[in-house]
């Protein structure tokens, strides 16, 4: 292999598909910089500890970095914004685009000034040498940036960080709390249509008789668009959209077929066609000790997104171009899945990013902008913005899918695990756009010429999708991991929060705790003798340490339990002590949490996601689940799928442990596994009672006492 | 189109042309231009549209135009004195009491409401007062932080 190859094999983050300087960072007149990211902000404050970055390579304020919002037609292709790897992604390819800029600018700086490198110094920008100076802006023209990047020393050496390790205020804070329009929902564009979608029942199979009568008198309504199976109204105001909208939904009659299974983890079970061993480890020596067996099962229903704001989308069609606007976590996969499902080349097709209510995964974000597009060719050329209502995002968002796990392990007679086997049950964790040569986007299914649906799969490992974090990070001498993977999906799943990692870890912290038990051992104590790695036992400490474990007085009714896992076994390092209270329902008091993510670019922000991930987590944990009809989905309002509320949500506690020397890893999706783990093995020490089946709400608790 | 419909809101006199069935949401943001009042329910569940009514925090989703006849509408923009932050706004900026944002209007509505009739509450005075708005992201906790920090007067 020659050095050139070699050397862009190693290229940092996204720089390895968008290896130009000029793709990432421009200098403009006004003395500010501007930064391309293919990352979106999706409330997670990403754009916040990428413009820190940006900052700190080129020796500038953080206030004079401007971040371009997300634009197929001008931002680097970085794929999707997801699995917590933006900063890993984009972060490191901004880091070594930004030192190289700086270097570049430095030898034109000198090179002004007429002195050699070495003794130039910077102040935001402005260089100085020799009682003269110049600055970035003036040393600039459009050719300089038109290069490979290469590879540089990180310009803040980091025992002088600036900008990276503070905790920044986010940038997008002071409009959203002020109330001004920041969301895609809040976009208007002049003679603007407003659409809305009737949506087929689950087991759909045509669109029968349409009496269209009475929407078509509602005051406003300018069009019933149809296309096979796609119901779509277009109106001058959004509330005569949305009663034509249920003016439609009323009158039509659809082809239906079969009701979806009952009891869908004895449906996975039996509907597996890949049965894949991830992991296998053997050691005769170990396992001739085996002197005990421990067997288990657990179970994780569908959830869903349940983001506050459904989700919404523009489009304008004008010429022989589409635009649409929208709060997709990738908006090149979505411009091509757009292209295939409009029957357009992709160079017709812009995406623009505009930020959306909180996003935890693949949602209705690219459906919706197909909804758009497809309303926007029945408006002429006027722009089309549609919003789903709620029922549309509860009962057609993809969830994150139902998983069964069967544990199995076996202890030696001083109590240390000698085997371990764990089996998974799912449909695939991603069907996003991009992946598959049929549109990935739900109304191209339902269209007179319909696109087939694509089955959701599963991303390899290590990072894993159904089966991540299914290996465990224990030193363990015999294993055996199975991926038992289900194609056909009775509801569309794709993509949530941690995606697999949530079920696994749960399922694995719980056994642990089994087996700890089982070994008459602590189950801090138990863990750490199984567990090698120093970072790993460093959060599981301190996270005990904090909550004074060892201290900890047993009360009739009050419980404390302990998760742990790294995320991906590739990222963040979180262990969780939950301690609750059970009464009529779990309460859980508070949560205690240590958090390695090495490197820490926004010390509030990592703490901000990993608060928000455990609250999440909690609300998952003891209350969700999105229930099954004969139609569909039949959770669809928040009376059907409730959340937890303010009064509810615990204390937290976050222990962050800075380890500089360590790559920054993403923080948004560590607690997930652990937070429920913990959560679990704490009702089992107030009641005694184990509950393997999530969620933990009081049925589900009373049922494991009655069944003991 | 029948008469004009008008109202107040944030102490400025509307007038629209819609109809008096039309729910409250959508004037305040398609025709007043208010973007801040967001939609998330439609049904009053989730607390994303609250505004003031006559100083009580109701969901603009769910209040026809015909009942706010006469009565007193205060959006998250007019929280604030004279075009200013409110207190309750300052005190999420410093304790960055938000992740996405978007359930954050509602919430100021009804911390706002609830500050106004009791001006010192107890923690869990302001839980019970934020029950009704839901919030995904779990920001939770830095939101009530932020409304103890008002009530405390302890604003830098």
């Amino acid at each position: 292999m020659n050095a050139v190859a070699d050397a862009r094999l190693r290229r940092p983050g996204s720089l390895e598909k968008n290896p130009r300087l000029s793709q990432w960072l421009r200098l403009e007149h006004d003395g500010t910089v501007s930064i391309f990211s293919g990352k979106v902000e999706i409330g997670q404050g990403i754009l916040t500890a990428l413009a820190q970055i940006a900052a700190e390579e080129l020796g500038i304020a953080l206030e004079r970095i401007r971040m371009v919002a997300a634009d197929t037609s001008l931002s680097p292709d970085e794929g999707v914004t997801s699995g917590s790897l933006s900063i890993q992604d984009s972060g490191s390819a901004l880091r070594c685009a930004c030192a190289h800029a700086r270097a570049l600018l430095l030898e034109r700086a000198a090179e002004r000034l007429g002195v050699p490198g070495g003794s130039l110094r910077v102040d935001d920008g402005t260089v100085r040498a020799g009682g003269r100076s110049t600055s970035y802006w003036e040393c600039s023209d459009t050719a300089l940036f038109d290069r490979e990047v290469e590879e540089r020393a990180p310009s803040g050496s980091r025992g002088e960080r600036r900008v990276v390790g503070t905790s920044s205020p986010r940038r997008d804070l002071p409009d959203k709390i002020s109330g001004r329009p920041c969301f895609i929902q809040d976009m208007a564009l002049p003679r603007m249509l407003h659409g809305r979608v009737v949506r087929p029942p689950h087991g759909f199979t045509g669109l029968g008789s349409l009496d269209d009568a009475k929407a078509k008198m509602i005051p406003g309504v300018v069009a019933i668009v149809r296309d096979g199976g796609f119901l779509g109204v277009l109106a001058e105001r959004e509330e005569a959209a949305i009663a034509a909208q249920r003016a439609l939904r009323a009158a039509a009659s659809w082809k239906e077929v079969a009701a979806l299974p009952g009891d869908i983890y004895a449906w996975l079970k039996e509907n597996a066609i890949d049965h894949r061993v991830i992991s296998e480890k053997s050691d005769g020596d170990a396992k001739s000790r085996e002197a005990r067996t421990l067997a288990a099962s657990y179970s994780k229903p569908y959830i869903s997104h349940a983001s506050i704001g459904p989700s919404c989308a523009l489009a304008r069609f004008e010429g022989d171009k589409m635009t649409v606007w929208s709060h997709s976590q990738g908006i090149f996969n979505l411009r091509h899945d757009l292209a295939m499902a409009l029957g357009m080349p992709e160079e017709a097709v812009v995406v623009r990013h505009a930020e959306g209510a909180g996003c935890y995964g693949h949602n209705g974000a690219d459906d919706v902008a197909l909804d758009a597009a497809l309303l926007a060719r029945a408006a002429g050329s006027r722009p089309v913005r549609v919003q789903w209502m709620r029922d549309d995002e509860f009962g057609w968002a993809p969830c994150g899918p139902a998983m069964a796990m069967e544990l199995r392990a076996s202890l030696d007679p001083s109590g240390n695990i000698v085997a371990w086997q764990h089996e998974l049950w799912s449909n695939g964790h991603s069907s996003r756009p991009g992946r598959s040569d049929q549109p990935a986007l739900l109304a191209s299914w339902h269209l007179a010429r319909p696109h087939e649906r694509p089955s959701a799969i599963n991303m390899p490992l290590p990072a894993g999708a159904a089966d991540r974090n299914a290996i465990p990070l224990y030193d363990l001498p015999n294993q055996r991991v199975v991926n038992h993977y289900v194609r056909e999906m009775p509801v569309r799943t794709s993509a949530l929060r941690s995606l697999g990692a949530y079920a696994n870890v749960f399922a694995i912290e719980s056994f642990m705790n089994e087996l700890a038990q089982a070994a008459g051992a602590d189950p801090i104590a138990f863990r750490l003798r199984h567990l090698g790695d120093p970072r790993a036992r460093a959060v599981i400490e301190a996270a005990a340490h904090r909550a004074n474990w060892s201290g900890w007085v047993p009360r009739e009714g009050l419980g404390h339990g302990i998760g742990f896992a790294k995320y991906k076994n590739l990222g963040a390092y979180c262990a969780v002590v939950a301690e609750l209270t059970v009464g009529q329902e779990v309460r859980v008091n508070r949560l205690i949490i240590a958090v390695d993510v090495g490197l820490v670019i926004n010390p509030d922000g990592v703490r901000n996601q990993i608060e928000g991930g455990a609250i999440q987590s909690t609300s998952w944990t003891l209350k969700e689940q999105l229930r099954l009809g004969e139609r569909g989905i039949a959770s669809l309002g928040w009376e059907d799928y409730p959340i937890l509320k303010f009064s509810e949500v615990p204390a937290v506690e976050i222990e962050l442990i800075d380890r500089p020397e360590f790559p920054a890893v993403g923080s948004g999706e560590a607690a997930q596994g652990p937070t429920a783990a913990a959560i679990a093995n704490a009702v089992e020490n107030a009641l005694g009672v184990r509950v393997r089946d999530l969620p933990l709400t009081p049925e589900r608790i009373i049922a494991a006492i009655e069944r003991q | 189109m029948a008469e004009p419909f008008r109202f107040t809101v944030n102490g400025a006199a509307s007038a629209i042309e819609a109809d008096p069935d039309t729910p409250l949401l959508y004037a305040l943001r398609n025709d007043l231009g208010l973007k801040g009042t967001r939609f998330g329910c439609g049904t009053g569940q989730c607390g994303a549209c609250f505004v003031l009514i006559d100083g009580h925090p109701a969901p603009a989703c769910d209040t026809p135009l015909w009942s706010i006849a006469g009565k007193r509408v205060t959006t998250v923009e007019g929280l604030g004195l004279s075009g200013g932050l409110h207190p309750l706004q300052e005190a999420f900026l410093a304790e960055q009491a938000a992740q996405c944002g978007y359930c954050t209007s509602g919430v100021l509505i009804s911390a706002a409401a609830l500050l106004s009739k009791n001006p010192r509450p107890s923690e869990n005075e302001v839980r019970a007062a934020l029950d009704r708005n839901l919030c995904r992201c779990g920001s939770h906790n830095r939101m009530v932080r932020a409304v103890m920090r008002v009530a405390a007067g302890d604003l830098a």
